[in-house]
């Protein structure tokens, strides 16, 4: 049984959510092929050849799968998926976006955010904000599932498999507009080995940029937010970590003024080392922090990039 | 322009869902339940398109137990015009749950159908996308933004790392992300009012969808417990700890 997992790219970039999907393909079956959807993505095609136990790749260039309209690239993944028994996507924005539509194509029941393969048909997944998980298995003769990132390991590279190329579909009721992507020198938020995250104390957006930013400057971060401020307007949307936002797990998070709610929790509870400084002792974050400091983060955050240096 | 919202009855966000002690499931028994917020979203955005002219008619649908009703209620006390429920006292998953949106939207001839992007129980953020598969209506997901003129949606998108602007043509299938908008509290007199409104009860089998679950839940279990670590005196403390003990400055 053959894999086909769709690979995570900007057209100019391969992400490394690809080489945790391809992970977790690989829990499944030996043959793991990785379809690359874009326009201009040549250069994507070559690094998700270099995967390591990757078979194949497929790369499939059109105007519309190179901005993400999910009906091209529906289209494109269910003229190629008569040759596999299993499609993982992974479970990013993007992601999530086309994935359900392939399976409904494929009569089948998706399986979202995969945290572990169990078997080639059974799979574990987060349900009620990641307070419950979820063993499922599957009958579904062609199987779509997305991947949680976070939940497995990068594949290494050191493969050099071959690229083949096909066109995409295009899209007939749907057209792109713009876009307007946030520019950052910082790390992408869920890829990044360091998180500050800030919450509702803050108070206001400027003190969020004036608190938040420099302290994640100072230790090469990304910047996250919690739903409240988010829902307050101290942070973009993008920023916001938890259930209904990006699910992080770096090597250290901090949560700032963050009280720490459920459905932030369950966006964070998987980094590492969890640090939290906020004034209420009694604060539910405390209960998952490693490192807990109480004190009002208008002291503390200098104290701390003090003592950074 | 008639406007279909898909509503769903889910334990309330404030709620701590606790898993049962034979690992079958989430306990929900008396768990306090409401309106999944990403409907809220999406019930607020149709009656928004109604009050603005757009829309004519505001169809508020769900899938579930008779308690359901209640859901349906508070949309139509949102100003929702009339519900439907199709009762079902079994779990149904996200590819029936579509089919039978599917096909309430023929029989209505609904313009658009707007949704949540997800509910918070089941996580699985997919009845949209497969609804917009099924009917072969182009989708637009995660909005944070909707501008409907001229038979055509122009909807701004939440994405990975900013914003995409879509356009699609009628009829088409939108969902809701967090910013859309803030869903209003409705008021006493329309909360009385929704009581009056009709609701249409339906089964799953008035559709002919088959819901027999197609994946099956092997157990369902707590995730892994982190535990709390220590207390640290000042700031100075901390980068120490980080530095030396946790080991990731």
């Amino acid at each position: 049984m053959a894999v086909l997992v769709v690979a995570d790219n900007d057209n100019a970039q391969l992400r490394d959510t690809t080489h945790k999907t391809v992970t977790a393909a690989l829990a499944i079956s030996g043959d793991v092929d990785v379809l690359v959807l874009g326009q201009g993505a040549d250069a994507v095609a070559a690094a998700a050849g270099k995967i390591d136990g990757v078979r194949k790749v497929i790369l499939a260039e059109g105007a519309d799968v190179g901005h993400g309209i999910a009906e091209a690239i529906c289209d494109t993944i269910v003229g190629l998926a008569g040759g596999y028994d299993a499609v993982l996507v992974p479970a990013t924005s993007a992601g999530k976006n086309f994935a359900p539509r392939v399976a409904a194509r494929l009569d089948a029941s998706p399986i979202s955010d995969v945290i572990e393969v169990v078997s080639a048909d059974t799979f574990v997944r987060p349900i009620y904000a990641g307070n419950a998980l979820e063993t499922v298995q599957t009958a579904d003769k062609t199987k779509v599932l997305t991947v949680r990132p976070t939940a497995f390991k990068a594949a290494g590279e050191g493969g050099s498999a071959p690229v083949e190329k096909t066109a995409a579909a295009s899209a007939a009721k749907s057209r792109f507009q713009s876009e307007e992507m946030v520019k950052s020198d910082r790390p992408e938020l869920t890829a990044a080995k360091i998180v500050v995250s800030g919450g509702r104390a803050m108070g206001s957006a400027e003190e969020f940029q004036k608190v938040i930013e420099p302290l994640a400057d100072k230790l090469g971060a990304a910047v996250g937010a919690s739903r409240a401020a988010v829902d307050a307007g101290y942070a973009p949307n993008d920023y916001q970590v938890g259930q209904t936002g990006k699910v992080v797990a770096p090597a250290l998070y901090i949560a700032i003024g963050i009280s720490g709610a459920i459905q932030h929790l369950a966006g964070m509870k998987d980094s590492k080392v969890i640090v939290a400084i906020n004034k209420d002792a009694d604060a539910p974050i405390f209960q998952v922090a490693d490192y807990g400091l109480v004190a009002d983060y208008k002291a503390a955050v200098p104290e701390l990039m003090a003592a950074l240096g | 322009m008639k406007v279909l919202v898909p509503v769903k009855r889910v334990i309330d966000y404030n709620v701590k869902a606790r898993v049962k002690p034979d690992q079958s499931g989430v306990d929900l028994a008396n768990v306090k339940m409401s309106m999944n917020p990403f409907c809220e979203i999406a019930v607020e955005e149709a009656v928004r398109l109604k009050e603005k002219g757009v829309a004519t008619e505001v169809v508020i649908v769900s899938i579930g137990p008779a308690q359901a009703q209640e859901t349906i209620r508070t949309a139509l006390a949102m100003g929702g015009d009339r519900g439907i429920l199709i009762q079902s006292d079994t779990d149904v998953e996200p590819l029936a749950v579509a089919k039978l949106l599917a096909a309430v939207a023929k029989e209505e001839g609904a313009d658009v159908v707007v949704m949540g992007k997800q509910a918070i129980d089941g996580d699985n953020n997919a009845v949209g996308q497969m609804l917009s598969t099924l009917l072969d209506w182009p989708q637009a997901t995660f909005a944070s933004k909707v501008e409907i003129a001229g038979g055509k949606a122009v909807v701004t998108r939440e994405v990975d790392g900013g914003l995409q602007v879509l356009e699609v043509d009628l009829p088409a299938v939108i969902t809701a992300d967090l910013r859309l908008n803030e869903p209003r509290y409705a008021s006493l007199p329309n909360i009385m009012k929704a009581k009056k409104k009709e609701i249409a009860t339906k089964t799953t089998a008035d559709y002919g969808v088959d819901v027999v679950p197609r994946l099956k839940v092997l157990k369902v279990t707590e995730p892994a417990k982190r535990s709390a670590g220590i207390k640290v005196e000042n700031a100075a403390e901390l980068v120490t700890k980080l530095k030396t003990e946790a080991g990731v400055l």
